[in-house]
């Protein structure tokens, strides 16, 4: 494992670079194919809104997927993530439109841990309104 | 119906080895828009001292999550499957999934739960490549609902 970022570089408050990922009804049907999750509330308005959500919702796994982007970005090494947890607590809306809805996620380092790592804590966030909780992880940092 | 807490610590024999390819790799990457050279081209891999190409993180769900269908499909158990949503997840990793993996999962009831209605369920599917090596464990959450008033 090749972490660009130094452990001795860093410190508790540091914030990684956040970013804003994009998702609409392709996204998730590519997902859905990608990920073997072809469960119709990510694809199917009106069996999502016969099960009582407001439209098509994102896959959770989706979400998750790209808010450990900002920390194996910021590592350079996806191998480096020795841990990494998340909670769902309100699903993305992906509208069926030209925008789709947008996920805007930031981390910061919360714990200088032993042998190099390092927890980050990241926000998740889409439409104003956290979309993950209790996301944490631990990297190894070189 | 709450379910039975005798089911707290029941293991499911482990699956078939799942064969991790470069090009399911790359589909999936691709899937989450995430362009890192490590997911697809294994001279950048070998790079950051990986044998071949690895797999995003969340990559090893897919497999984890189809080892899980033995536990929600129980009959047994008898979990309502359409009322179920997916509450928490968690990876811990001994290293990346790589291409070439042969992976096979055993999945381990951790806790059964009953909260105003709703039933709670903890699955911990632990993942050993070929080898029989540890690779990673995943914990996942699933909370079936409550069924609405008749």
């Amino acid at each position: 494992m090749t972490a660009k970022i130094a452990y001795d570089g860093v410190e508790v408050g540091t914030e990684l670079p956040a970013q804003t990922f994009t998702v609409d009804r392709a996204t998730l049907v590519r997902y859905a194919g990608a990920s073997g999750d072809f469960n119709p509330i990510h694809w199917n308005e009106k069996f999502a809104k016969e099960v009582g959500l407001p439209d098509v919702i994102a896959h959770g796994m989706f979400t998750m997927a790209e808010a450990i982007r900002v920390v194996t970005d910021w590592t350079g090494d996806p191998g480096a993530v020795v841990e990494y947890g998340v909670r769902f607590t309100r699903p993305v809306v992906v509208p069926n439109d030209d925008q789709g809805a947008t996920i805007e996620v930031s981390g910061k380092v919360a714990a200088k841990l032993d042998d190099n790592t390092v927890r980050v804590d990241l926000t998740a966030t889409s439409a104003g309104q956290k979309v993950l909780g209790m996301s944490r992880a631990v990297v190894r940092l070189a | 119906m709450a379910l039975d807490q005798s089911f707290v610590g029941r293991s499911y024999p482990p699956t078939e080895p799942y064969e991790v390819g470069r090009e399911k790799i790359r589909e999936f990457a691709e899937a989450v828009g995430d362009p890192n050279p490590a997911y697809t081209d294994p001279e950048a891999a070998k790079a950051l001292g990986h044998p071949d190409v690895i797999a995003p993180p969340t990559f090893v769900f897919a497999i984890t999550f189809k080892a899980a269908g033995q536990v929600v499909q129980d009959p047994q158990l008898g979990l309502d499957y359409s009322r179920v949503v997916h509450g928490d997840q968690k990876f811990a990793y001994v290293r990346p999934v790589r291409a070439g993996d042969r992976l096979t999962v055993t999945s381990t009831i951790e806790a059964v739960k009953s909260m105003a209605g709703n039933d709670i369920l903890d699955i911990r599917g632990e993942v050993h490549d070929e080898a029989g090596e540890h690779v990673v464990t995943a914990w996942t959450k699933l909370v079936a609902r409550a069924a609405e008033e008749a």
